[in-house]
């Protein structure tokens, strides 16, 4: 199964990922190739099975609603990129 | 005893005795493991960040606790540590640019088990990035060598902490494997790991890969080595939602129970096409010498070991996709430099904060993830993924460990598959599977081809880690390889 142009560049940014105009042929070669290998599984029958989402087939392990952390924002913050007032810092959305 | 022999030979087990009687002090030891970095490490490569201060201070700190009567088994003993563990204070780069600058903020459940066990951290070592690869070479710190040959990789994405132990840096270091990443470094640079099952060992403070298939575990010489380790290193975690309680067994105390009446299956799968002629040999040795200690051996039948591959490379990069979604410049790690806007902001900090090898897996778990692409890629591997599962639960109603190689091939040369990733993902058609099903499974060195090492693979049913320990145990009490060591440095 081979992507075109556009179909990579969508995913990209869908990834939020920036695709330099020269490397999006690189990107549909490598992707192409990877999903040729990967679609020898359409042959195979699965109708019926249901999908195994965790090996042990475990379930969400839930618990009572308290809280057992204290805030560490300053400690969390001081390794942010930028931060101000207790706030992380990105730049403006909304004019 | 030099420093040079005791550390080029020794075993976890032998230094924890040689602390008990006296021997030698943790801080001297220490203090010979971390010269044995410094000399040797510019050809290695398999430290990102040596954390010798702070080694120091652990071994006095060991020091101290042993002389007040409070030592354990592992008090004492250095250790390195896979660059994936979040470390409190210390950098925690997962190979990746974007966590260059990023000081880990807490500290792993695996590291701080281990840190109260007493081990002293060496240092945290290099890794694929984000343990994306099977070589070590996509680590944004550069390639890691392998101590038996310095052409070759040393495997991966673990291959730093398997060099560092190979060559005599640390005697064990931590792993992680989401498809192959403890025991095929393990083989190739001959030393003994283990893939618990999924859910022994918490996952919490690991960098999420492939959250459904990661597991820590540890890389040693030998299995008694891996069976202290994963006796600190494995149990209950509130902290980790997949994390199983169920209660630890002491490893160590079926070490010695013999193998009579094991019951060992060779799958057909794992010895047809695409496996090096030498490594079939050397794997068929192995399984001779655990018949003659008792064991009986019949072939059996994975039939869909070869649909373990898409099924991964679907999983895993979906899963990776959504993991690394985290990294948005935002928190904390790397921020491109002057963003005109909030996605450019996003866009630009992922494109140069993430690797190619990276950057590929994103895109492909977004696209399987997609509106429309769903059901037929996502969906899809995990319905094999039972299948696959299933498998193995037929062939555990008739034995009791499945024995094989842990890869096709033996280490190959720094660049040689670099462009290629689809002849890489090839490389780990007999690990994968077993993440798939979330089983454990181990590496065990049964001799080598031209020189390299390569591994006999042993995969257990749920939670039977102390009977594959016990079967790795027996075999390295009448085999040498695991004793044998590079020339290297």
């Amino acid at each position: 199964m081979s992507l075109d142009r556009s179909e990579v560049e969508n995913i990209a940014m869908l990834a939020r990922l920036k695709i330099e105009e020269q490397d999006v042929p690189h990107y549909v070669d490598a992707l192409s190739s990877i999903l040729d290998l990967v679609d020898e599984m359409q042959a195979i029958d699965t109708q019926g099975v249901t999908p195994l989402a965790n090996p042990l087939d475990s379930v969400q392990r839930l618990r009572a609603d308290e809280v057992t952390e204290d805030n560490q924002r300053e400690h969390f913050q001081s390794i942010a990129p930028a931060t101000d007032a207790g706030l992380y810092l990105v730049p403006k959305v909304i004019e | 005893m030099s420093t040079d022999t005791l550390m080029n030979n020794s075993t976890l087990k032998q230094l924890s005795e040689g602390l008990a009687r006296g021997e030698y002090s943790s801080v001297e030891l220490t203090e010979a493991y971390l010269k044995r970095i410094d000399s040797t490490d510019g050809d290695l490569n398999a430290f990102i960040t040596v954390t010798a201060d702070q080694a120091r201070t652990q071994a006095a700190a060991a020091d101290e606790r042993r002389a007040s009567g409070q030592a354990g088994p592992l008090t004492g003993v250095p250790i390195a540590h896979k660059d994936i563990f979040c470390t409190q204070g210390v950098r925690t780069s997962c190979g990746s640019k974007i966590l260059d600058n990023f000081t880990a903020p807490y500290e792993s459940t695996v590291t701080h088990k281990l840190q109260d066990a007493g081990m002293v951290m060496l240092g945290k070592t290099n890794l694929d990035e984000f343990a994306m690869g099977s070589s070590t070479e996509s680590s944004f710190y550069g390639p890691t060598r392998n101590p038996w040959n310095t052409e070759v990789i040393p495997g991966g994405s673990s291959g730093g902490s398997a060099a560092a132990v190979a060559s005599g840096q640390a005697p064990v270091a931590t792993g992680t494997d989401t498809g192959g990443s403890i025991r095929q470094p393990a083989a190739l640079c001959n030393l003994t790991g283990l893939k618990p099952t999924y859910g022994r060992v918490s996952r919490w403070g690991m960098i999420a890969y492939g959250s459904s298939l990661d597991q820590g575990g540890p890389i040693a010489r030998t299995a008694e080595d891996a069976a202290l380790l994963l006796n600190s290193m494995a149990g209950f975690d509130h902290k980790d939602s997949t994390s199983k309680d169920i209660a630890v067994p002491d490893y160590t105390a079926d070490l010695d129970k013999p193998l009579d009446g094991l019951r060992i299956g060779l799958p057909k799968e794992y010895f047809g096409e695409g496996l090096n002629s030498d490594i079939a040999a050397r794997v068929q040795a192995g399984v001779q010498e655990l018949e003659k200690l008792g064991a009986t051996v019949k072939e059996i039948s994975l039939p869909r070991t070869r649909l373990s591959i898409p099924a991964y490379y679907i999983i895993a990069p979906a899963e990776a996709s959504t993991n690394l979604s985290r990294f948005d410049g935002v928190r904390f790690g790397y921020r491109c430099e002057n963003p005109t806007d909030l996605l450019d902001m996003y866009t630009r900090t992922r494109a140069e904060g993430f690797g190619e090898e990276v950057k590929r897996r994103i895109m492909v778990g977004t696209y399987a993830l997609s509106a429309g692409y769903y059901d037929a890629y996502y969906n899809k591997a995990q319905q094999l993924r039972r299948l696959i599962k299933d498998d193995f639960q037929n062939a555990f109603a008739e034995v009791d460990v499945i024995a094989g190689p842990t890869t096709p091939s033996p280490a190959w040369k720094l660049g040689a598959k670099s462009n290629d990733p689809v002849a890489m993902y090839l490389e780990d058609i007999y690990t994968l599977s077993v993440n798939l099903a979330g089983l454990p499974g181990m590496s065990v060195p049964c001799g080598q081809v031209d020189g390299l090492p390569v591994g006999l693979q042993l995969i257990g049913n749920y939670f039977a880690e102390a009977q594959l320990l016990n079967v790795a145990h027996q075999y390295q009490q009448v085999t040498d390889w695991h004793q044998q060591t590079p020339a290297f440095g």
